[in-house]
């Protein structure tokens, strides 16, 4: 069984995010980048599917500008087998990113996508619903738990409220939540061997695929900042302020 | 130009994001259609009927909407599509599951998570954790647009609605199997009026329990926590608040022993009034805390409840 796993460049997610001063975006100019964490547990997820035996082949896709082949190298070096670099250096949205991914699903033939629920730069949790809906396959997103058995995968979700457990027929998109696992650390070794391991290296463009922007970003503000308040010396103190706020 | 909005419900009630989704789409139109997707959901759809400002309910009604069945709800929707110039859905993890199912057949672009309509089709819609807000124009003919209730009034009630019921969706290859949901007394976590959360400093799950519960209980409150206490495994993941969990807007947060990494402040920074309890005076959450208390939690919150009772609560 093969397993595509599309990973995303993004901002590291200890760094906090500044706007522009001219408010046309965030500033990534000489920011610290790393693979979105949610996209490290699919591929750790992946990994894991191989290492089980039920996988046989991890291929690791990407998106992005050409420094995106480092966020493949990191895949490749928790155990991908190989990877596609799709370089963009605009930036696409979730609904271009989806149609790309279903060419490669097209060319590729994977019986399984798992892929972070979303990117932590533009929060819109969107893509893997999406590829589902292009592919007409069925989707089981915020997945906890995996089981995959013969032609069917068993997947817990985190919903509002609690789990829900799906059985979803394969081919299928699962997307990862926080707690599906604890992404392992690439060792040395690995490190080193991922760097033999091929990346094919495609444009945009040779996928035919339309991904013209349909939104277009008027402008990219600060959130008005909540200055720090008092500091109360008692709980006693607390509680008639907070009746005066009128908040009890 | 007509809006339909997608009502979140659990087939028993219909929830509040539903009336505050109701207000996003005011701004867009006045002609609101609310559709109940689920399985024997009549008493939500009379529910429906009563929002102010509703033309009419539709109700739609298989097995797989009641288990909230994303390829279902998505075909469900997209049978009614062509009736609609928006399309807007609750930002929950039910909406957010589907929409964008709805979004690719039309083959428009989704805008996730507004917390603004600033006309018929410009949005804003928080990034990075909410540490940026982008405002965007859709060019589509269609929006497809999820709604974060916390940034909307909820809109009232007096209405009469006409209800009609129109074809429910299946799902030939997703099957559910089984639902394991927290039963609780207290208010839902993200339409909760006051939030008592706790973090890493309480160090278990009892020490959790022994804490956070019976105050949040005498203030009426649901119990949240960040995301260190839920990987630490000291409270469960529906407790998480954050980016990465619930985003809430409560008039009253309360974070105990919770340091409040930006994940976390992603999560709870539009509460109206926040406190904070910990006994690190340099912790990064007295930084947007309107109250904060410098001490142990563990002589703070007995306290607390003690000058609650003396208070009257």
């Amino acid at each position: 069984m093969k397993v595509l796993v599309p990973v995303k460049r993004v901002i590291d997610y200890n760094v906090k995010a500044r706007v522009k001063a001219d408010q046309t975006g965030v500033d990534l100019a000489n920011v610290k980048m790393s693979m979105n964490p949610f996209c490290e547990i699919a591929v750790e997820e992946a990994v894991r599917l191989k290492e089980k035996g039920v996988a046989t082949e991890v291929v690791i896709v990407s998106i992005g500008p050409a420094q995106a082949q480092e966020t493949i190298r990191t895949a490749l070096a928790m155990g991908g087998d190989r990877g596609i670099l799709i370089t963009s250096d605009a930036d696409i949205e979730p609904l271009g990113v989806a149609k790309l991914l279903a060419a490669v699903v097209a060319e590729e033939n994977p019986n399984l996508v798992i892929m972070g629920k979303q990117a932590i730069d533009g929060d819109n949790n969107a893509v893997g619903q999406m590829l589902s809906a292009l592919l007409g396959w069925p989707q089981a997103t915020y997945a906890s738990a995996v089981e995959v058995s013969g032609s069917s995968a068993k997947v817990t979700r985190e919903v509002d409220g609690g789990l829900q457990t799906l059985d979803v027929d394969l081919p299928a998109v699962i997307t990862a939540d926080l707690r599906l696992n604890e992404p392992r650390y690439a060792s040395l070794p690995n490190i080193m061997k991922a760097k033999k391991k091929e990346i094919a290296s495609k444009t945009v463009a040779d996928y035919g695929v339309d991904v013209a922007p349909r939104l277009k970003v008027v402008k990219v503000t600060e959130p008005a900042k909540r200055s720090a308040g008092v500091k109360v010396e008692t709980a006693a103190d607390l509680v008639s302020k907070l009746n005066t706020a009128g908040v009890l | 130009m007509a809006v339909l909005v997608v009502a979140d419900n659990d087939n028993a009630h219909l929830r509040d994001g539903t009336h505050k989704t109701v207000t996003a789409a005011q701004k867009i139109s006045g002609d609101i259609d609310v559709l109940v997707l689920g399985k024997g959901v009549s008493g939500v759809a009379a529910e429906a009927a009563k929002i102010a400002g509703v033309r009419k309910v539709l109700v739609a009604e298989s097995d797989a909407l009641g288990h909230g069945i994303a390829e279902a709800e998505a075909d469900a929707v997209l049978t009614l599509a062509g009736n609609y110039d928006a399309i807007l859905v609750p930002a929950t993890s039910g909406g957010k599951n589907f929409a964008p199912r709805v979004a690719a057949k039309l083959d428009v672009a989704p805008i996730s998570d507004i917390v603004e309509v600033v006309s018929a089709d410009t949005f804003t819609r928080p990034i990075y954790a909410g540490n940026a807000l982008e405002t965007v124009q859709s060019s589509d003919a269609k929006k497809v647009i999820t709604v974060r209730p916390t940034a909307f009034a909820a809109a009232g009630e007096g209405g009469s609605a006409s209800v009609e019921t129109v074809s429910g969706a299946d799902a030939a290859k997703t099957r559910f199997v089984s639902e394991e949901m927290v039963k609780s007394d207290r208010p839902e976590l993200a339409a909760a009026k006051i939030v008592v959360s706790g973090g890493r400093a309480m160090g278990s799950a009892e020490e959790f329990q022994r804490v956070i519960e019976p105050l949040a209980d005498k203030l009426g409150a649901a119990v949240g926590a960040s995301r260190a206490a839920v990987d630490a495994g000291y409270a469960p993941n529906d407790y998480q608040v954050g980016q990465t969990g619930k985003v809430v807007a409560p008039q009253l947060y309360v974070a105990i022993g919770i340091s409040g990494a930006i994940q976390h402040l992603a999560g709870m920074k539009d509460s109206k009034v926040i406190v904070a309890i910990n006994k690190d005076a340099d912790a990064p959450i007295f930084q947007v805390a309107d109250y904060g208390l410098v001490a142990d939690y563990k002589t703070a919150v007995p306290e607390l409840m003690d000058a609650l009772t003396a208070a009257g609560k």
